[in-house]
């Protein structure tokens, strides 16, 4: 589980309504939600995600609702993996339940600027700055969490146990 | 010497077999019980349905409360219901309180479904309501309540601990809901994140069972996982006649447990207080909101509309009329709040003072029906939360408050600290 893109920052306290807005909430396909992720921040973010690929946030990410578009919309706007100095607890569950890696770590905002070039090693808990040069170490997830991500989400790994497939 | 543990991280510990558990770990963890409503059930059905082969792992360890939409006000509600019934019909789930049974977080513990030590998920987010008994609870999303029904285990991040120490005697008529509102002022809404807040001291043990699920209702206002406090013997009394069962987890922090944070609370001189919109820990004394004037007074929801809440905002409308233009709603929490409520004389005293009485349910808390609210319009509530557009037009405005403060409002027309109309 490596993955690589650029930066795209945000700051602290990003809540699920700037992810997501709330009128968006009676859209049910992932494609159509991923349109309009992180519009609350700032209209022509949707637009830029997938050319960056990884979030890098501060503290308290995903605070407020616990609607499950949020992380699904980021997911399929093209995030590969969210970086952030700390997660709201319902947001960090529906992000790994729905497939979306996430990795806490301290500093990564002070540290990181937007554009640099990242690479991140989810199972090492492990993030090397290519534009810098510097490396940044995390508590990385434990297994089953990888595992979940991994498969896609933790519907997916519910049916691989349920196949006996773990 | 062994490092002390708190109730929360014995409880996940036991859960997941192993010694102990440390603040930050990840777990995977048995869980003891999963309830869904109608309004995150279906989803969760949904969920289950989609897999190859769908199952739930333990029937009986299903929960399913029909509370937000009942009886239903639409046909989309009435739908989401019938699916909830073939479902526990099609797996064999017992446990099925449908239209009128009452709010699920009262419903839960009054059937006797929790016990102390045990853990417990709940797609609704006050599900921390049942630490109250001792239980490790808490709110998660529809996917992982379906997660839980098809294995039985879920993935937990251990907690870290907030220690409330409450000491004090409460003034008359100053409650549980004052002192949980008074601790939100200072905690603030994100003030214990993540964590699991333990409430104790002489207060807390000086409180029914009634308050303390007032405190651990709200734990969720101040963003925490759960809220804790240990059972004794009100929690066994309560216990023994829900369950008909006699013995329990004996189940306590060890002295030498640490906690990351610990916060000191005094009631002594505690004024009933409000929290005014759009944040539940925007608390204030009520006097201090004595110029603003209520369409509606609400006395409902798993925060407050227990026996004893109906009892004390009887007393004060007892012979007494609601004020001409205010509206006053009462539900019960549950029908056995109700019937009880009925034969203290309690509901014959909301009718009389022009008070209309719905039947149990979530009611307008959550903005669902049987009470929300126009453009303009204001609220004194008894329920948990105040945001923008909680209880209808989002120019709306909800204060959240005591039931004593509630009915004294109904009476004057605008925010009254009790005191004032029982002298």
């Amino acid at each position: 589980m490596i993955f690589e893109g650029k930066a795209l920052k945000c700051g602290d306290d990003v809540d699920t309504d700037a992810i997501i807005p709330g009128k968006y909430l009676v859209l049910t396909r992932p494609e159509e939600l991923a349109a309009h992720a992180l519009e609350g921040l700032s209209p022509e973010l949707p637009g830029k995600i997938r050319e960056f690929g990884i979030l890098v946030a501060g503290r308290n990410f995903g605070c407020g609702s616990s609607r499950e578009h949020a992380p699904l919309a980021l997911k399929y706007a093209g995030v590969k993996c969210v970086l952030a100095e700390s997660f709201a607890r319902i947001f960090f569950r529906n992000a790994v339940n729905l497939g979306l890696p996430v990795l806490e770590c301290k500093n990564v905002s002070s540290r990181i600027e937007e554009g640099d070039g990242l690479k991140v090693n989810l199972r090492e808990g492990v993030i090397e700055d290519l534009s810098r040069g510097f490396t940044l170490k995390a508590k990385p997830l434990p297994g089953f969490l990888l595992k979940i991500l991994e498969l896609g989400g933790l519907m997916a790994y519910v049916e691989t146990r349920l196949g006996g497939g773990i | 010497m062994v490092k002390g543990q708190t109730i929360a991280e014995k409880i996940l510990a036991r859960a997941s077999g192993l010694p102990k558990v440390e603040p930050g770990d990840f777990v995977e963890a048995s869980v003891d019980l999963v309830m869904v409503n109608d309004i995150t059930g279906p989803l969760t059905v949904k969920t289950i349905k989609a897999l190859s082969k769908p199952r739930i792992w333990d029937p009986d360890r299903l929960v399913i409360v029909l509370d937000h939409q009942t009886p239903a006000d639409r046909v989309q509600s009435a739908e989401n219901h019938k699916l909830l019934r073939s479902f526990a019909a099609e797996f064999g789930v017992k446990a099925l309180y449908d239209v009128g049974v009452g709010v699920c977080h009262q419903v839960v513990p009054e059937e006797g479904h929790v016990k102390p030590g045990m853990l417990i998920v709940g797609a609704d987010s006050h599900t921390c309501t049942y630490g109250a008994f001792g239980a490790f609870a808490t709110g998660v999303g529809s996917t992982d309540a379906a997660a839980a029904l098809a294995l039985g285990k879920l993935w937990f991040k251990v907690p870290e601990s907030m220690l409330i120490n409450v000491s004090g005697r409460f003034s008359r008529l100053v409650a549980g809901k004052d002192l949980i509102l008074h601790i939100l002022g200072r905690v603030g809404v994100e003030g214990a994140s993540y964590m699991s807040v333990e409430f104790k001291g002489e207060t807390v043990e000086a409180l029914s069972v009634d308050s303390r699920m007032t405190l651990t209702n709200m734990a969720v206002e101040m963003g925490a996982k759960t809220g804790i406090i240990e059972p004794d013997v009100k929690t066994i009394q309560f216990l023994k006649e829900a369950t008909g069962e006699n013995s329990f987890q004996h189940i306590r922090s060890d002295p030498e447990a640490s906690y990351a944070e610990t916060l000191e609370f005094q009631v002594d001189g505690l004024e009933p207080q409000v929290a005014a919109p759009p944040s539940p820990a925007n608390v204030k004394p009520a006097g201090e909101f004595s110029g603003v004037e209520i369409d509606q007074a609400l006395l409902s929801s798993c925060t407050n509309a227990r026996l004893e809440d109906l009892r004390v905002a009887a007393e004060i409308l007892r012979g007494r009329q609601v004020k001409r233009d205010v509206r006053m709603v009462v539900i019960p929490a549950s029908r056995k709040i109700y019937l009880k409520a009925l034969e203290e004389g309690l509901i014959q005293v909301f009718v009389r003072a022009g008070a209309v009485v719905a039947p149990p349910g979530c009611g307008p808390c959550l903005g669902g029906h049987m009470g929300v609210l126009a453009e303009g319009e204001v609220c004194i509530s008894s329920t948990n939360r105040n945001f923008t557009g909680r209880m209808g037009s989002p120019k709306a405005r909800i204060y959240l408050a005591s039931p004593a403060t509630v009915a004294a409002s109904a009476l004057t027309g605008r925010i009254t600290d009790p005191r004032e109309v029982v002298p």
